[in-house]
Parts: structure tokens; C-alpha cells; sequence
């Protein structure tokens, strides 16, 4: 193998990589803003799958990518406007809204989603790049979106004076009520916000990323974001480089049944990429187990008020 | 001094809680300039009635007016316009953002970009106008408790607030941050602001107060009465109806055998940060040995290793002759080790439990109370029935959840199951907090009762007074360590405040 067909192969790969991080990466950072202001919500993987399956039903009828897009991102936030309902105001526990909602989302999306399985798919519109050759134009964006779209989270939350509210909700929910902020608004804002983002999430994945609908079409992609946002500190950026390495690992199975590499390719040995295909998994219920300790979760830097319902005049 | 304005007047103020009638037809006002106290025991409703005056509860009944003007006072942010800020006794601060992030949170300017740089500034340039200097680039946490106190004062400054309401500001100071602390008031005073001076401790009252106004159960029972022609004695009569006895009764200590010895104990907090380092102290039985120290520096670390409650990392601990470490059986010790702990709701006592259930809590697994696999419930009420007499608690039933319990109640039903072990040891953390001056009295007495009969008590508490009077030997802590011992008579409060701040001591 030459040289310059290594160089375009490694480029190959690593393009796949952020375009399957993409939708993960959407999914992390709106978690990760609704975790800092003290909503836990599990149930992200339900949202992606709403998302995925209502965007790839709505662009089935109108042929219309964005309206897909659009619709899957609302569906998303519907979701969590739900699990804001129940934990928020009602300030029932996050953990068990959370699971809820995900069995909710994967039923809803089954049963909606039965009569798309199978069906025809968008067809891409294929622009030639440097090193690339032929890609698709819409991951192209897809990838750029994501990209800006972190920074400008991590611009939000570093830099601007609305984000001092959704820290101290997340923090100290009482400082915050002394001065007279709405609590209930402002979680509910940011849990929403992060529906919304695994919505378009799924949405991204079904009409682009992987286009098509099957049943349980994320496979599980809503628990790695809940596990990366531990990963990332809680941090965007950083959430964005988790994700792009994740996309790595579930790319990477694919990409090397490339027969050219006959040491490590997958083709050969379907061991080694069904090995593969588990590592994200691995990686997040060991993150997860990590996560649950809450002594080790303070000290990695969680909201303090992670998870606890705000009520006037309880201390924590 | 000619009588100036009211900054504000409450007039005819109701406040109503289930089953509570916290604030009956209430006045109150305050003048331009002056600093006011409002004194009364725990659950008179000084608190609520401030609560009002922040826009935080809405009374039934009454009106309220600012310069004259009526206003009405729907939310905090309503009170911060109206210049009415209030600095709550648990600070409102978020500890992982820094002085100048909390000073702007919650205000709409600037509007969306955030020139924390600027605002640095201006910080400063107010601490340095009002003597309150405090690095505004500092996170929370990084600062002392009077620190954060000023950044509270700051914040409702830079809000522009004329009125200053105060919920109990000395109760977590040393001494040294207390006089700065009046030396600020004073200077506020002088530029026009109205403080509000909530407190039960009568020394201070008389030392920073224009004038008082004392609530007894909801009750104004001295309206605005100026604080030099009162006396404390007068003053606590007003705010609890009887004459208290200041002084605990006891009789000179006569101390035994070492019962507790702690030798260069280190342990870690919650977020792995040594607590505790190389702690060395003996406490002999028939002894008080009190705890001094401002909150936070290890005091219940301590109290959660000598308990079992908490790891160490290395020393050792020698109770009664046998070491205790990870291999102890801490069941079997129970009886002999008492706890009376700082959180007496969640750690004291089971809320959803009976008084008589949370009495037997260390003696369920031994009769007469268990017989083999049962438990004989014959005798746990007799128990009951037995220490809610001797202790004096007042319940309905010995079968009501302790959750119904008022403060006091509930640390007597604590103080009843470790007395009546009749421990050699008990460490009693803030045993009086929150606690009315009768229930004080009260725990003080048991307390003491227990050092004559021979119990070695670890004394671990914030209140100075009730340190100073309670224990027969000090220790000072400060930042994990041993700063200080000292026998308690003839101690010097000024000295303690010193190494309550981390000065060395100079013998």
C-alpha cells in the first residue's frame, strides 16, 4: 500500500469519526448544560430515538432534510419538556423520570416507526474534497455545525452574564432564589435546551450520519452522552473531544474491513471488530460506575445541586 | 441627636404558617442611620418577619412602607429595588464562583456579554469605599466565613441597598470578626444605611444597637426601645418571660481516669483534603473538655472518627484501653460511646420512627429489650414511658413520630438514649444549636449532670459562652490542628479568638 493511499485512508477514517461523533456530540453538550443547572436526564437515549425516528418520517413525506431535522429536534424537547414536568415541577426523582422517559421514547418511536423500517433513504449529495475524494455535503455541514456549535456553548457558559444564573441553579439554588431568580424557569429552559439537541441528535443519525429507520436506531448512543458528559468534566469543549473519540471507536470496526489492511482488518477477523464494536460500551458503564459514586462525581466537578429538587427553606 | 426619617415601617404585619401564627399584627420600623435590633428566642418569628420585609413571604394582614411610600413587595428582587437587601444567616453565595460573579448574579445589567474584568473593578472600588476589602478574583470557598460575610454585604451594596437586614451575623464570627464586623455597621450608619440587627445574644444587642425591639411568640412584646437605658437582664426577661439564669451551676470538676486518648490523628474530609492533622488531645473522665473553633475547621471530622462514622488516615485513638480503628465492632461499643450529633434530625435520630423506637436504637439487640429474634415490645414502651418522664420530654405519645418533635424535644429524646447507657464517653456536637434558652438550660444541666457522674464529654461547639462556662478544660482547633489548651476558668476570650483565627499561641 502506498504512501499517499495511507495518508487518504487515515483522512478517510478521521472524517468518519466526526461525523459519527456528531450526533453524540450534540446529545453531550445539551446534557451537559442541563446537568449544570442540577437536572439529571437519563433519559437522552428515549429523546435520540423520538428524534431519529420522527425526523426520518417527516422528511419520508415532505422530502424536506430540514423540516426532518426540525421536527426530530422538537420531538426531542417535547420529551424533555416531559421529564421537566415530572422532576421540576412535580420534583419527583431524576433518576426514575429519566428511565421512564427512555422507555417511553424507545416505545413510542417502535410503534410510530414501524411502518418506515426499511424504506428508502435520502439520497446524498456528493461533493469532492481534498484527501477525501467523495463525501457527502451534508455530513460535511453536519461536521462544521457541531463544531461551531460546541464553541459556542463553551462561549456561553464561560463567558456571559446569563450563564451566572444557570451555574448558581445548578450550584446553589437558595443564593439564587434569595436574588430573586425563577428556579423552576431557568431548569426548565436548560433541560428543554438539551431535549431539543438530543432530538436533533437522532435526527442527525437517521437523515445523515446513517441514514434509514430501524427499531432502536441509536443503539444505546443516549447512555455513552450520559457517560461522556462525566468524561468531559462537564465541560463543552471537552465534551467535543470526547465525542469525536468515541465516533473514532465506532467508526473504526467499519473503516478497517478494508481488505488493503490484511493485519488488522476486520474482514478478516470478526472477532476483532465485534471487540471493537463493544468498546464504547465498555467505556461507559465503567464511566457510569465511576459516575455514581456521588463522593468521586463532587470531586470531579458536578453541579453540587446535581439531582436535588429545589425547595424554599431546605438547606442541603 | 434629632429624630430622623423611617427608612422603612412595617405596620399590623400577620404571617401565618399551618398551625404556627408566626408574626401577630407586627410594627416595626427603622430609622435613616441607626441600627436596629430585633431580638427573640428561636421561632419568636424575627426571621419571618424579616422574610417579609424581603419580599420573600407575603403577609395576610398589614402594609409596608419605604420613605412614607406604600409598597407591596411580591418577590426579593421587588425588595432590592424598593433598597432592602437582606443577608441570610446560611449565606447566599455559590461557593465555586468567585466574589465579583456573585455580586452581579441575578441582576439584568450587563446584558448578555460579561466583563467580569470590570466589574472586578467596581467591586473593589466598594470594598475599598466601605472598608470591606476582599480580593474580588477569589472563588467563595477560598474564603473565611467573615470574608464571605462581607461579599454578602458587598453584593446587597452594589445593589444599591439602603437597608441592611442582618439574620444573626456574629453566630458563625470569632470575636476579632465580630468587632470588625460592628466597626462596618457603625461606618454604614454614618452614610446613611439602615441596619437590621437580628440576634438572641444580649451582649451584642447592647454593644451595636440604637434601639431594640424584642418579639416573644410572635408577639412585639418592647416596641423600639433605645438600647442605652436597657439592661440585659430587663432585655431577656422581655424575650422569654421568666427570669434566665445566665451562669451554669456546677461545681468544680474532679477528673479520673484518662478515658480517651487521640494521638496524632489524621483524617481526610468529603473532598479528600486532610481534615484532621496530627490531632493529639486526652479527655479524663468526670470532665468537660470543650472544642473551640470557627465551623469548618475539622470540628466534625473529629466528632465522625471518635464515632466511627469516618476513616482515619493514621494515628490512633485509645478508648478505655482498647484501640480503635477499622477492626473495632462499634456495635458492641454502642452503649459506652455516645453521640450526640450535630445534625440531630439526620443523624441523631430516625425522623420517620417513634419516640419510643428511636429510644432503644442502641439496646435493640440485647435485653431486655430483644428476646432472641423478637423484640419485646412490652419493653421498649416501659423504656419509653421511663425516660420521657425522667428527661422531661414533652410528646403526646411515646408511639409520635419523632419528626413531630420541636428541636429541643427531639435533642432530649437524643440526650435519653446515649445518657441512659451510661456511656464513658460522649461527644456532644453543638448540643444547643437552634435550641430555646429554657431547652439550653435544660441540656446544659444534663450535660453537667453526666460529668459528676463520672462520664469523660467531648464538648465540640461554635457558641464561645456556652464553651466557656460548660467546659473545665479548652482545646483550640484551626485547620485541623491543635492551636491552643487552656483550662476553661479565667480563660481569656480574647486569646481564643486569636487562635480561633489561626494565631499561634505566644506561650
Amino acid at each position: 500500500m502506498t504512501n499517499s493511499a495511507l495518508i487518504a485512508l487515515a483522512a478517510t477514517i478521521l472524517f468518519d469519526a466526526f461525523v459519527s461523533g456528531t450526533p453524540l456530540l450534540l446529545a453531550t453538550v445539551g446534557e451537559i448544560v442541563s446537568e449544570r443547572a442540577g437536572v439529571m436526564n437519563l433519559g437522552i437515549e428515549g429523546m435520540m430515538l423520538v428524534g431519529a425516528m420522527g425526523g426520518f418520517a417527516v422528511w419520508f413525506h415532505t422530502g424536506n432534510l430540514f423540516f426532518g431535522l426540525l421536527i426530530g429536534m422538537i420531538f426531542g424537547g417535547l420529551l424533555a419538556l416531559l421529564h421537566g414536568c415530572i422532576t421540576i415541577a412535580l420534583r419527583a426523582d431524576q433518576v426514575v423520570s429519566g428511565l421512564a422517559v427512555t422507555f417511553l421514547g424507545t416505545g413510542l418511536s417502535s410503534i410510530l416507526g414501524a411502518p418506515y423500517v426499511g424504506k428508502r433513504v435520502p439520497v446524498p449529495l456528493n461533493i469532492t474534497v481534498p484527501l477525501l475524494k467523495h463525501v457527502e455535503l451534508q455530513q460535511v455541514l453536519l461536521v462544521i455545525f457541531g463544531l461551531v456549535f460546541a464553541l459556542l456553548v463553551w462561549y456561553y457558559v464561560n463567558r456571559t452574564r446569563p450563564v451566572l444564573n444557570l451555574r448558581s441553579v445548578g450550584e446553589y439554588p437558595s443564593a439564587a432564589d434569595s436574588l430573586g431568580l425563577n428556579i423552576q424557569r431557568i431548569r426548565f429552559t436548560y433541560v428543554v435546551f438539551g431535549g431539543l439537541m438530543s432530538g436533533l441528535g437522532g435526527a442527525v443519525m437517521s437523515l445523515i450520519t446513517d441514514p434509514g429507520w430501524v427499531d432502536g436506531k441509536t443503539s444505546g448512543l443516549g447512555w455513552i452522552a450520559i457517560g461522556l458528559v462525566i468524561f468531559a468534566n462537564w465541560d463543552p469543549v471537552r465534551g467535543m473531544v470526547v465525542s469525536y473519540f468515541f465516533g473514532l471507536l465506532r467508526r473504526l470496526p467499519l473503516d478497517l474491513q478494508n481488505p488493503a489492511l490484511p493485519l488488522i482488518s476486520t474482514a478478516n477477523n470478526p472477532s476483532v471488530g465485534r471487540f471493537m464494536d463493544m468498546l464504547p460500551y465498555l467505556a461507559t458503564i465503567f464511566v457510569l460506575i465511576l459516575g455514581s459514586r456521588e463522593a468521586l462525581r463532587k470531586r470531579l466537578g458536578a453541579p453540587a445541586a446535581l439531582g436535588v429538587p429545589y425547595v424554599r427553606g431546605e438547606h442541603s | 441627636m434629632a429624630e430622623s426619617a423611617d427608612a422603612f415601617e412595617m405596620r399590623g404585619i400577620v404571617q401565618r404558617f399551618p398551625g404556627v401564627l408566626a408574626n401577630d399584627h407586627v410594627d416595626f420600623a427603622g430609622r435613616v442611620g441607626e441600627v436596629h435590633a430585633l431580638l427573640g428566642e428561636n421561632g419568636a418569628g424575627k426571621s419571618t418577619l424579616m422574610n417579609v420585609l424581603a419580599g420573600l413571604y407575603h403577609p395576610e394582614a398589614g402594609e409596608i412602607l419605604i420613605h412614607g411610600q406604600h409598597v407591596v413587595l411580591r418577590s426579593p428582587q421587588d425588595a432590592i429595588a424598593n433598597g432592602i437587601g437582606m443577608i441570610h444567616q446560611h449565606f447566599m453565595l455559590v461557593p465555586n464562583q468567585t466574589v465579583a460573579e456573585n455580586t452581579v448574579l441575578g441582576l439584568n445589567r450587563p446584558r448578555f456579554f460579561l466583563n467580569l474584568r470590570k466589574i472586578e473593578e467596581q467591586v473593589q472600588a466598594l470594598g475599598e469605599q466601605y472598608g470591606l476589602s476582599v480580593n474580588p478574583r477569589a472563588k467563595i470557598w477560598e474564603l473565611s466565613v467573615g470574608e464571605q460575610q462581607r461579599v454578602e454585604v458587598l453584593k446587597m451594596l452594589f445593589r444599591g441597598a439602603k437597608v441592611l437586614i442582618m439574620d444573626e451575623p456574629t453566630a458563625v464570627l470569632t470575636p476579632q470578626e465580630v468587632e470588625g464586623l460592628f466597626v462596618t455597621l457603625r461606618d454604614m450608619t454614618k452614610r446613611g444605611h439602615t441596619i437590621v440587627f437580628i440576634s438572641h445574644k444580649l451582649d451584642e444587642v447592647v454593644a451595636i444597637a440604637d434601639r431594640v425591639t424584642v418579639l416573644r411568640r410572635g408577639k412585639v412584646t418592647a416596641a423600639s426601645v433605645s438600647a442605652r437605658g436597657v439592661t440585659k437582664a430587663q432585655l431577656a426577661n422581655l424575650m422569654v418571660g421568666r427570669e434566665v439564669i445566665f451562669k451554669v451551676d456546677k461545681k468544680k470538676a474532679k477528673p479520673g481516669d484518662v478515658v480517651l486518648e487521640v494521638n496524632r490523628l489524621c483524617c481526610d474530609n468529603d473532598r479528600g483534603l486532610p481534615a484532621l492533622r496530627e490531632v493529639s488531645f486526652q479527655v479524663q473522665a468526670g470532665e468537660i473538655l470543650g472544642l473551640a473553633g470557627v465551623a469548618g475547621n475539622g470540628q466534625r471530622e473529629l466528632a465522625e472518627v471518635l464515632t466511627g462514622l469516618r476513616c482515619t488516615t493514621s494515628g490512633t485513638m485509645n478508648f478505655n484501653g482498647t484501640l480503635l480503628n477499622r477492626h473495632t465492632h462499634w456495635l458492641e461499643l454502642g452503649q459506652q460511646l455516645a453521640h450526640v450529633p450535630e445534625d440531630r434530625a439526620a443523624v441523631g435520630s430516625v425522623q420517620a420512627l417513634s419516640v419510643a423506637e428511636n429510644l432503644i436504637l442502641k439496646r435493640f439487640n440485647r435485653p431486655p429489650i430483644s428476646k432472641g429474634w423478637s423484640i419485646n415490645s412490652i419493653a421498649v414502651k416501659q423504656n419509653a414511658v421511663k425516660l420521657v418522664k425522667e428527661y422531661n420530654i414533652a410528646t403526646p405519645t411515646v408511639e409520635t413520630h419523632v419528626g413531630m418533635l420541636s428541636g429541643g424535644n427531639l435533642q432530649k429524646v437524643i440526650l435519653a438514649r446515649e445518657i441512659s447507657g451510661h456511656p464513658k464517653l460522649m461527644v456532644a456536637v453543638h448540643p444547643t444549636r437552634g435550641l430555646d434558652v429554657g431547652a439550653t438550660e435544660a441540656v446544659h444541666k444534663l450535660l453537667v449532670e453526666q460529668r459528676d457522674s463520672g462520664t469523660a464529654l467531648l464538648l465540640i461547639s461554635e457558641d464561645l459562652d456556652e464553651l466557656m462556662s460548660l467546659s473545665d478544660r479548652l482545646v483550640v482547633i484551626y485547620e485541623g490542628r491543635i492551636v491552643g489548651e487552656m483550662p476553661a476558668e479565667g480563660a481569656d476570650i480574647r486569646r481564643i479568638g486569636l487562635m480561633m483565627a489561626g494565631t499561634k499561641a505566644e506561650s
